[in-house]
């Protein structure tokens, strides 16, 4: 009984938080590979292209609820989500035809386009900034919980309760769906097959027909999607707020970089890495081991290796020690 | 001979115009920032003051008082100095009503107010570092000491059986100096803190700071942060994860907001507030809820307050010089002398102007001690039905 107390106390606040972070994580770690491995560049606006495409989903939430639609127990967001889609696909395909483009055709140095894209993520934060204001905005609805603590508990008869939200478990159901759709296009369509061509080496790709334009819009188009969802999710579970987005590029940048940078299974095993990493190392220990512990050997203090102010800290740290001792990451992508 | 009439008709206005002298008043709060929910209606609470004496025409032979807002942003020390010092330079404040938040008022305090010899009246500054500030006689404020609040919250936290609590603080002057405060009078009164620990505002995500307290447990768990911060997000994380269901709330926390974010879901969880059944601010209220501003958060009669104590101070100097008036602060707001309750700037303006001593009574009971800080009356609150319910005052 003690260690089904444990291993649930542990389970509601470790392992489902950490899963849907870091499906939230791999979603945008996706988006960085995929920019990194076909543009050829790290894209610093990648945060603020989520906060965009989640602000359009916001507002397109409103106007729905505005108009009384639902979708019951599901949050009227998943409705609204086409429409960011859509919105971020327009948004990007402007940003790199009025920018990127300019240096794609002058074969600019990776360095420049890195530069170039710390500008345009200044520009979408002030976009975004300007049309939604800087503050948290709700829009969230429909039924809060998959279980909540007192139904487990009511049901199991635990001591413990576990919760399991709404859009945590949509989270992982709609990363799962992103995840297989996006590895099937790559590997099935002649389109995905080309830009994997693109990818592993331009001049033979332009050699054999490809068309290096249409392999970049389609490029943008699913990185596009991708940020969308993931900022989308993002927004649901925790809260929108056109700040925190800036914030993720940290724990993004070192999820694409400890799995591998171009390597799309990569950052989906470095979102895991890390967001496991932060919620272990910043998580109290104290009531999961007084649990699983015998009694002579209960810890007194809390067992925290970092006080919780340090979360990012821990990104910070994975991130080095990947790039000191082996830069590939673990699915050997392109070092950085 | 016309343009000597006129000559003598522009010079007997501009004369005119010196004898009824315009003094203006700095209301310096954070209306940008993180309780810029509050701010407007404490603004509006200090304006009602300056608008009722204005219109009584009694002040220093009929002087009209002017406003004049500028944003301390409650936690930008630099931003809040440099307004302060727009208003005392540029324009010419002879009081100021403000700073909001501990840390931005110990800043405008030592840098603007005190090398300027300006006086400042904080309607809701509850650090309990400020009672020992270098302030030459110059600070005052009409919100007791959070020194005072830890006391009260203890209390009622032992009266209602809470024999054990977690604490998070808002991670800056105010929530470290209230928590700790806290924490020395539960422990005191035997109650034990299970752990102590600081949360960031603005964050996304509560649930590894929740996950901590949770592990280290407790009866209830204890929020000195802000309502337009991170204390909702805390409370968020800990009811979804059900680590705790009732909350203790410092005056911070206490707002319409609170109600809109949680509603029932936070049933019985309890709060102090500064406030005084001996005193009545919904006059004050009422008349800032006219101008359209959300009056149900606290401090707008510590506002109000505040704004009347420099101009009884001014009636009493005869003079809107502060460092004449300063000293006048301590005399008007205590005893002995005839009671003036919210409302009656008017009549307590006739008195001192005749002589008489007055104890300014005002919205909320002021009664200014030791350094120059109101003695302490609290409003106990409880959450009951989603709403905020006022239990018994202390």
């Amino acid at each position: 009984m003690d260690f089904l107390n444990g291993f649930v106390a542990l389970s509601n606040f470790v392992l489902i938080p950490a899963i849907a972070y870091g499906s939230q994580l791999a979603l945008g770690a996706l988006g960085v590979t995929l920019i990194y491995g076909i543009l050829r560049f790290s894209n610093f606006a990648h945060g603020d292209t989520m906060a965009f495409g989640a602000m359009v989903a916001v507002l397109v939430t409103w106007w729905f609820q505005g108009m009384g639609l639902s979708l019951g127990p599901l949050p009227t967001a998943l409705l609204a989500l086409p429409f960011a889609i859509l919105g971020t696909m327009a948004l990007v395909l402007i940003t790199d035809r009025m920018v990127y483009r300019f240096y794609r055709t002058q074969k600019a140095k990776p360095v420049i386009l890195v530069i170039v894209s710390m500008g345009v993520m200044f520009v979408m934060n002030g976009v975004v900034r300007f049309i939604i204001g800087p503050n948290d905005q709700k829009f969230l609805d429909g039924e809060r919980f998959i279980i909540s603590v007192r139904e487990f508990k009511q049901m199991t008869g635990l001591r413990e309760g576990l919760a399991i939200k709404t859009t945590q478990g949509l989270t992982v159901v709609v990363a799962v769906i992103c995840v297989i759709a996006l590895f099937w296009f790559m590997n099935r369509t002649r389109t995905g097959k080309s830009m994997r061509a693109y990818s592993d080496n331009e001049d033979l790709a332009l050699l054999s027909g490809i068309n290096p334009e249409r392999v970049v819009m389609y490029t943008w188009m699913i990185v596009a999607a991708l940020t969308a969802i993931a900022g989308t999710l993002y927004g649901l579970d925790k809260t929108f707020k056109p700040f925190v987005y800036f914030m993720l590029l940290l724990p993004i940048f070192a999820s694409a970089i400890v799995g591998g940078l171009g390597s799309p299974l990569g950052a989906i095993a470095g979102g895991y890495i890390v967001a496991f990493s932060e919620v272990m190392i910043t998580y109290a220990w104290k009531k999961v081991l007084t649990y699983w512990m015998p009694e002579s050997l209960e810890p007194d203090g809390l067992v925290q290796l970092l006080s919780t102010d340090y979360k990012f800290a821990v990104s910070f740290v994975i991130l080095i020690v990947v790039l000191l001792f082996k830069p590939t990451g673990i699915f050997k992508g392109k070092s950085v | 001979m016309k343009k000597l009439l006129m000559a003598s008709a522009a010079t007997a206005l501009m004369a005119g115009a010196a004898h009824a002298e315009d003094v203006k008043i700095g209301v310096i709060l954070g209306f940008t920032g993180p309780i810029e929910s509050l701010t407007p209606a404490m603004a509006g609470g200090a304006e009602v003051a300056m608008k009722e004496v204005t219109d009584s025409g009694k002040l220093l032979g009929g002087a009209t008082v002017t406003p004049v807002r500028a944003d301390s942003t409650c936690i930008d020390a630099g931003a809040a100095t440099a307004a302060a010092e727009r208003l005392i330079t540029s324009e010419g404040v002879k009081g100021i009503m403000g700073a909001d938040c501990s840390g931005v008022t110990g800043a405008v305090l030592a840098n603007v107010a005190v090398p300027n010899g300006v006086v400042m009246i904080s309607p809701s500054a509850t650090s309990p570092a400020l009672s020992s500030a270098e302030d030459n006689g110059l600070f005052f404020r009409t919100s007791p000491s959070d020194a005072r609040q830890g006391q009260v919250l203890a209390t009622v936290l032992m009266e209602r059986g809470f024999k054990s609590a977690a604490i998070t603080y808002t991670n800056n002057d105010y929530g470290k100096g209230l928590s700790d405060s806290i924490a020395a009078a539960f422990e005191a009164a035997g109650g034990e803190v299970t752990t102590i620990a600081a949360h960031e505002d603005g964050k996304a995500d509560y649930s590894a700071e929740v996950g901590a307290l949770a592990a280290a447990g407790g009866d209830i768990l204890i929020v000195a942060g802000y309502v337009d911060q991170g204390g909702p997000g805390v409370i968020r994380a800990a009811l979804d994860t059900g680590a705790f269901d009732t909350f203790a709330l410092p005056d911070g926390m206490i707002g319409s907001a609170l109600e809109e974010a949680f509603g029932d879901e936070i049933e019985g969880s309890i709060g102090t507030v500064p406030g005084s059944d001996a005193a009545d601010a919904s006059m004050v209220k009422e008349k800032v809820s006219a101008t359209g501003a959300d009056a149900s958060g606290p401090y707008v009669g510590e506002s109000y307050d505040a704004a009347a104590l420099i101009m009884l101070a001014m009636q009493a100097a005869g003079s809107s010089d502060p460092s004449a008036y300063s000293g006048k602060i301590m005399d008007v707001a205590n005893a002995p002398g005839e009671k003036i309750m919210a409302g009656e700037l008017d009549k307590a303006l006739e008195l001192i102007a005749a002589g008489t001593e007055i104890d300014y009574v005002g919205a909320t009971a002021v009664e200014l001690i030791g350094p120059g800080e109101a003695a302490g009356g609290y409003r106990e609150i409880v959450i009951e039905g989603g709403k905020i319910t006022t239990a018994q005052y202390r």
